[in-house]
């Protein structure tokens, strides 16, 4: 007979840790013939299935409702989420994401409509759609916007396709796409997915497009180009006029990456600077969730000279109320992008975003986030290595510089942020920046709560230069899960459970 | 403004820290002649919760739900009844407001329940492998027609003519600007289309729809088997992920890729979006694939846990080499996807399904008995397509004065064919009662008579 001995300090025997509990795979919680779902009996009816009946079982496990409840409750609380603590992730726009929106997108008469419903029951779904199409043209000044694409990278595609198709009607859809190097990685891949070369754009050491190299590019085989503005290292491209004159000037057009315009809106109109087309990320600027990784919404603003060719469907103003127009009937629209008419529940949730913040709400929403920004590099410049001078726009972008001679690395202190109770900023991106660490903080953090952030990153800054590389190294230490081995996940990808292989019984 | 923490005091205490005089001066970049001075002024101003909620209510109230009448809507959305639970847990605000899972020690909950998702999608399509989502169903088809050229390396996609047309005119759009093919016989509902008989060498895959978009259920396993024997790859398309529930799976007959729309389970019609595009392949093929995936792995102390991995395939890495341009996917449908799975289980399911089915079976009964009214599909899952003595949009219209969706006319779909002018697209789910039914035979009969 063995005693059981006593956990090391610390060590728990479930190796639960208090509200950290321990939860497998809905997989290995399975009963046979147990479901969560009462459902009425089947009536008698005819087979109609052709002969092609399943004849095996799906392999799915059975759970009652109280353990589907605390499987998704327990997971839930493995996360870091906007309604925790601060999200300074860069780029991201982690901002407050309002539950009234939550709400509206729920009502009946929006969430259980059909797409394919008659035109004549669906009204006031053609008409929130067109209020939402009259803000987004307003906010801008473009006089269009294809409402379709389901996110960022899709209204990119949407773009250089309407680009594409507005140049062939001219009859030469040319090769080239300027991309600056600071490019989201969703910009190149959009323009190679569209048949288009891509020709990269240097920077400047100001973290701007070079305007003279990027003059040398142009040609008559150049598109377009996409810029992104404000651009990836939080800074207002200042040439933007110049820029969208220089590649008119030889005939191609000017597409905007919208990912940042959050930071502007109600302050700049995209359509003032000479953009053709740009998408606006519905789940960034307009607050719908990021839902841990969707779902998004992309529509993009159009000019004058490329709105003919915005892809079906759309919605028109017709004798009888509103139309949605499906059909091309031999006109210039160049195509569809996916089923059905676009994200309508991240349209709800949007324009009650919007309506709830009005023309000046959201004109202070967009300044107080470049005022923490600011804050955040004000606090920080002293101690940590802003990657450009001057004030920024809606995000501090720092370079690993502070950290030469520490060996704790850009992604070391990242996890370190984590055990102080913040996700950490984006790292790494843009890569032309060193060892980047991009913070957005948004206008969603109080003064209170960046101040306390400001002091754990110089706190964190200075412990690394004080040489306690080790401690970096190891973070994060009070997650569920310790640092994740990312090489073995990729060397032998495991990317679905399987039984387990019944053990031989022992002799 | 409710959701804006900084008080005038804040502000000014901030400025003074960053040393400018105004919010204004930091916007010093932007060209002076394109900085507006004050709000856009033909926008209205803000709104408490009351007012919004009062203005958002008014769209619902012009629209006819169809949760507040007899509905018989399919053609690729269907209304299904989603568990309670499904709804409160999606909200909770550690998924709702969490980003995608790039910082793994942080998003474990995120990262355990997509990869509970690739298994459920892998089992449902009878496929090795499937990704933790796409936008919707035709995207993620057109993605696989992509991957199969990628992996043939040939540029021509033979489509059926029973593939959804949004799905067939989304695969058109890109064909159109990336350079590869489409060739596809007309749509019939009743079939007997040559799909071989378009196959050449240059042919990189067949994409067909199962059930199609008739409802028709056909064998593909022959297909499947002529495909592999001609170099080219087979993608079968679901728009109803339930069918699987009590069909066999496309992979039992030889689907190389299968895309599916997944909306069915956990999410709302929502007038179309937003939907989540499921994907799964084999695994020779994983490599090849768009979208994200999680993987198992294990942390510094040996525990199981969970990354994204296989990301040199996309676009943060491998920029205009990447699978697909896709960053944001359908995270939040995927986990009501993945929720109301876990609910049914495989005893649920199989009753769902059984259930979709004996519907429409005694539905299809009922109409087929009406005079002017004729089944022209056999063979189907949970929607037939009825061929009327009438014009069906104007049947349709006619039955939406009267409060019921009747269904979808194929001339929504392929407008100005008159082969197709007649046919109706009918669907019935767990949802329609008999109460339902009786409402539309009575009706139907009307308007044909």
């Amino acid at each position: 007979m063995t005693t059981p001995s006593m956990p090391q300090a610390g060590a728990t025997l479930s190796g639960n840790k208090a509200l950290q509990i321990e939860e497998p795979l809905i997989f290995e919680q399975d009963a046979a013939g147990r479901t969560a779902v009462d459902l009425p009996a089947v009536p008698q009816h005819q087979e109609r299935l052709g002969g092609l009946k399943r004849k095996q079982a799906v392999g799915l496990p059975g759970l009652s409702e109280p353990q589907v409840v605390r499987h998704y409750t327990k997971l839930s609380q493995k996360n870091f989420a906007i309604d925790m603590n601060v999200y300074p992730l860069g780029s991201c726009t982690m901002k407050h994401n309002p539950r009234l929106n939550e709400k509206v997108a729920r009502l009946p008469g929006i969430a259980d409509l059909h797409p394919l419903q008659p035109v004549s029951t669906v009204q006031g779904a053609l008409a929130l759609i067109d209020r939402l199409a009259h803000w987004l043209k307003t906010l801008t000044n473009m006089p269009a916007v294809a409402m379709s694409p389901a996110a960022g990278a899709h209204g990119e595609l949407c773009g250089i396709m309407t680009i594409r198709a507005a140049l062939l009607a001219k009859g030469d859809a040319r090769k080239r796409i300027l991309v600056p190097e600071s490019a989201h990685g969703t910009n190149p891949a959009t323009a190679a997915a569209c048949g288009y070369e891509v020709d990269p754009v240097p920077a400047d050491d100001r973290g701007r497009v070079d305007l003279a190299a990027f003059k040398a590019k142009l040609g008559p085989d150049v598109a377009g180009t996409m810029i992104t503005n404000p651009n990836t290292c939080g800074l207002f491209e200042n040439d933007i006029i110049d820029i969208a004159d220089a590649i008119h000037g030889v005939g191609g057009y000017f597409y905007c990456d919208g990912a940042n315009f959050n930071a502007i809106v109600g302050r700049v109109r995209p359509g003032d600077l000479g953009v053709d087309a740009m998408h606006i990320n519905l789940h960034k600027t307009f607050s719908t969730p990021h839902g841990g990784g969707g779902p998004g919404a992309g529509p993009v603003v159009l000019s004058a000279a490329l709105a003919p060719y915005a892809p079906l469907p759309y919605v028109t103003h017709g004798p009888n109320g509103f139309d949605l127009k499906e059909q091309d009937d031999g006109g210039t629209a160049f195509g569809r992008l996916k089923g059905f008419h676009g994200q309508m529940g991240m349209f709800t949730r949007a324009l009650s975003y919007i309506l709830s913040h009005g023309s000046d709400g959201l004109r202070q929403a967009s300044g107080d986030a470049v005022l923490n920004a600011n804050y955040i590099l004000a606090g920080l410049k002293e101690t940590l290595t802003p990657a450009f001078s001057g004030t920024c726009m809606h995000e501090a972008l720092f370079n690993d510089d502070f950290l030469q001679g520490t060996d704790v690395t850009t992604l070391d202190f990242a996890k370190a942020m984590i055990d102080e109770g913040y996700h950490p900023m984006t790292m790494y991106f843009p890569l032309v920046v060193h060892g980047a660490l991009l913070m957005e903080p948004t206008e969603t953090e109080s003064k209170d709560g960046l101040d306390r952030y400001v002091e754990v990153v110089k706190g964190l800054a200075e412990r690394a230069k004080a040489g306690d590389t080790a401690y970096f190294e190891g973070a994060p230490y009070h997650t569920p899960r310790r640092r994740l081995d990312e090489t073995l996940a990729a060397r032998q990808p495991i990317l679905k459970w399987k039984p387990p292989v019944e053990k031989q019984a022992a002799e | 403004m409710r959701y804006l923490p900084l008080t005038e005091a804040d502000r000014r205490v901030m400025l003074a820290k960053i040393g400018v005089p105004s919010i204004d001066s930091l916007y010093a970049d932007v060209p002076s002649k394109a900085l507006l001075k004050a709000p856009i002024a033909d926008l209205p101003d803000h709104q408490g919760e009351i007012e919004v909620e009062r203005q958002m209510q008014a769209f619902a109230n012009q629209n006819l739900g169809t949760a507040s009448c007899p509905s018989f809507l399919g053609a690729g959305a269907y209304r299904h009844h989603v568990p309670a639970t499904v709804d409160y847990l999606i909200q909770r605000g550690e998924f709702l407001t969490s980003y995608t899972p790039y910082q793994p020690e942080v998003t474990q909950g995120t990262l355990q329940y997509l990869f509970e998702f690739q298994t459920q999608v892998a089992l449902l399509t009878g496929m090795d492998v499937a990704n933790a989502s796409m936008y919707d169903g035709a995207t993620s088809t057109c993605e696989a027609v992509q991957m199969a050229n990628r992996i043939t390396r040939r540029k021509k996609a033979v489509v059926s003519g029973g593939l959804h047309p949004h799905y067939h005119e989304v695969i058109a759009t890109l064909a159109k600007f990336t350079g590869f093919e489409i060739v596809s016989p007309q749509p019939a509902p009743q079939g007997g289309e040559d799909l071989m008989a378009m196959v050449d060498k240059d042919t990189s895959c067949i994409v067909v729809q199962y059930p199609d978009v008739f409802g028709q259920v056909r064998d593909y396993t022959k297909l499947a088997e002529a495909a592999h024997a001609a170099g080219a790859l087979l993608i079968v398309a679901v728009t109803e992920i339930v069918s699987l529930g009590l069909l066999t799976p496309p992979g039992d007959m030889g689907a190389d890729i299968v895309t599916a729309e997944g909306q069915s389970l956990g999410n709302p019609l929502g007038f179309g979006g937003p939907y989540v595009g499921l994907f799964a392949t084999r695994d020779k093929y994983l490599r090849q694939m768009p979208g994200r995936l999680a993987g198992q792995t294990v942390d510094a102390e040996g525990r199981r846990g969970w990354v994204l991995t296989l990301s040199t395939r996309e676009q943060h890495i491998r920029r205009e080499k990447a699978t697909s341009n896709i960053c944001t996917n359908s995270g939040l449908c995927a986990l009501a996807f993945t929720i109301h799975l876990s609910l049914l289980g495989e005893a649920g399911l199989r009753q769902l399904a059984e259930l979709n089915h004996a519907a429409a079976s005694r539905l299809a009964d009922r109409l087929s008995a009406i005079d002017g009214v004729d089944l022209q599909t056999p063979q189907f899952f949970n929607e037939f397509t009825l061929k009327l003595s009438k014009p069906a949009a104007k049947v349709v219209e006619e039955l939406a004065q009267r409060r019921i969706l009747g269904g979808v006319p194929v001339s929504r779909l392929w407008p100005g064919r008159p082969e197709l002018e007649n046919l109706l697209l009918v669907a019935a789910t767990e949802t329609v009662t008999d109460d339902d039914m009786a409402a539309l035979e009575t009706a139907l009969k009307e308007v044909l008579r």
